[in-house]
């Protein structure tokens, strides 16, 4: 278990959040000339990196808001977390 | 030659104090070049290594693993032991295991405490029942034993299961698949390695591999902490850290990494003499042969390699068991622990070739991996060698994440997901 500081509603505990998998995986804008292999590496396909991990997490008993945080996943340490939208923290890439 | 194991060598080194035992596996540097590396000594890599040796006449193979044999996931589980899945594919990998695990004490010359005591899965809702009651059709179809049974026969097979109407989650049924039980997991660890040991396979503990190492479209070596060991054939079984490897050679898998908890209470007198699961309230439990409750946790949510998971996952599962079998109320939790489970989208493990020449995968085993220890080992073997699925695992290819082909066995994984 660890805190984790919603960028809507200040810091609260893990259980109030819902993990949300690897961020910036750009939704196909032309879904309908994806070959299987496109489809299947948006669809299934992660990085699931032992290190500094970009993913999306959900306030789902608070704000309900989701947003992005950088975490290293080998520890569990949480680096910085954005909204959505906003560009990721450059020193992390 | 590996001295046999039996109750007149046990007698004999008796006489002196246990002190002489015979090593039941070397500490090899490694050879400057193997035909096949297996990289992870877990049961299942410790199984693939043996069946190469034994079935397919390689004898130049090394077994490579970061820490010590069997401390990974394969110390860490909850020893369950069954083969009831829903799909014609799934049943055909999990009951060839579970074949195996029959014999496989006389096999290895080593006690891995196999016990059929019977797995129950509970049904608490109207859907369960009918899912319950459908996989128990199709299991009977796959020749797999199994049988529907209503509230009151789940209490006469074990007694202290609350079957109250007015409990929060009530039991409505359960299936049982007698066949299915228990084993000890360090010992089937031992007893592969001991075993793949006298065939000449190089068992290399405290070796990380660091890199692989590409030419062409094929491999030919790997780099570890203790140098380059050259080969044509790689066999990864490093369960959690199975997409770390695979990222080595520029390889993504559709593959999380997640912590799966497990804890024991202190060692109590024989109280439960099978092992129940329900997935809808998430609990599971059996009792060692020391006595103490085995009980299985969910997995949390987020990746994560840490080997420890959040409080509130522990919090739920002993809210469920309490509510399930009052009596435990006053027992106390000895031990908690967690381990990295690599969960497949679709609950089911890939053991595959990959379109990397001579690099294969056995991976995705999810929170279910133990009880396929000794076919899964057997299956990938057969991969291994003939460069070609053995038509038990042929289902289980990473293509089928492509094809669209999947094994969807969330109902029958047991472990939410």
């Amino acid at each position: 278990m660890f805190l984790i500081h919603c960028p809507y509603c200040g810091e609260r505990e893990q259980s109030e959040f819902k993990a949300g998998g690897e961020a910036h995986i750009v939704r196909p804008k032309q879904p309908t000339e994806l070959s299987d292999d496109q489809w299947a590496e948006y669809l299934f396909m992660r990085k699931n990196i032992k290190g500094v991990q970009f993913e999306r997490w959900v306030h789902t008993h608070g704000c309900r808001k989701w947003f992005n945080m950088v975490r290293d996943t080998s520890n569990d340490e949480i680096k910085a977390i954005y909204k959505m939208g906003e560009k990721p923290p450059t020193k992390y890439k | 030659m590996k001295n046999k194991y039996s109750i007149i060598s046990l007698i004999k080194n008796s006489f002196s104090y246990h002190e002489n035992w015979q090593k039941a596996w070397g500490d090899p540097d490694p050879k400057k070049e193997y035909d096949v590396v297996i990289v992870g000594g877990g049961g299942h890599g410790l199984a693939t290594a043996y069946y190469l040796a034994k079935k397919h006449d390689m004898k130049n193979i090394a077994v490579v693993e970061k820490g010590w044999i069997g401390g990974g996931n394969t110390g860490r589980n909850t020893t369950i032991i069954r083969s009831n899945y829903l799909w014609d594919a799934s049943a055909g990998l999990y009951d060839h295991a579970l074949k195996i695990w029959e014999n496989l004490s006389q096999e290895l010359n080593y006690n891995v405490m196999f016990s059929q005591r019977g797995v129950m899965n509970l049904a608490h809702n109207l859907q369960d029942v009918r899912d319950l009651k459908r996989r128990t059709h199709a299991n009977r179809l796959n020749g797999i034993d199994a049988v529907y049974l209503n509230t009151e026969q789940v209490k006469n097979f074990c007694p202290i299961i609350n079957t109250s109407p007015n409990i929060r989650y009530p039991v409505l049924g359960g299936t049982l698949q007698r066949r299915a039980g228990t084993a000890r997991h360090d010992a089937v660890a031992w007893g592969y390695a001991r075993g793949a040991d006298e065939m000449g396979v190089d068992i290399i503990q405290n070796c990380e591999v660091k890199g692989i190492k590409r030419s062409g479209d094929g491999v030919e070596g790997i780099e570890t902490t203790k140098g380059f060991i050259k080969t044509k054939k790689i066999g990864v079984v490093a369960a959690g850290h199975s997409s770390v490897i695979a990222n080595m050679a520029g390889l993504k898998l559709p593959l999380e990494s997640k912590p799966l908890q497990a804890l024991v209470s202190e060692p109590v007198k024989p109280i439960i003499d099978t092992v129940v699961m329900s997935n809808a309230v998430h609990a599971y439990v059996s009792q060692s042969d020391k006595g103490e409750l085995v009980i299985g946790a969910g997995t949390d949510d987020y990746v994560s390699y840490s080997q420890k998971g959040s409080h509130e996952i522990v919090e739920g599962t002993l809210n469920a068991i309490l509510e399930l079998y009052p009596i435990f109320s006053r027992m106390r939790m000895l031990r908690q622990w967690g381990g990295i489970v690599d969960i497949c989208p679709d609950a089911s493990p890939i053991i595959s070739k990959t379109p990397i020449k001579g690099l294969y995968f056995n991976c995705g085993w999810g929170t279910g991996g133990f009880k396929a220890t000794p076919g899964s080992g057997d299956l990938f073997a057969h991969t291994i060698a003939n460069d070609e699925p053995h038509k038990l695992n042929a289902a289980f290819n990473l293509n089928r994440f492509v094809s669209g082909d999947l094994v969807d066995e969330h109902g029958a994984a047991a472990v939410a997901h």
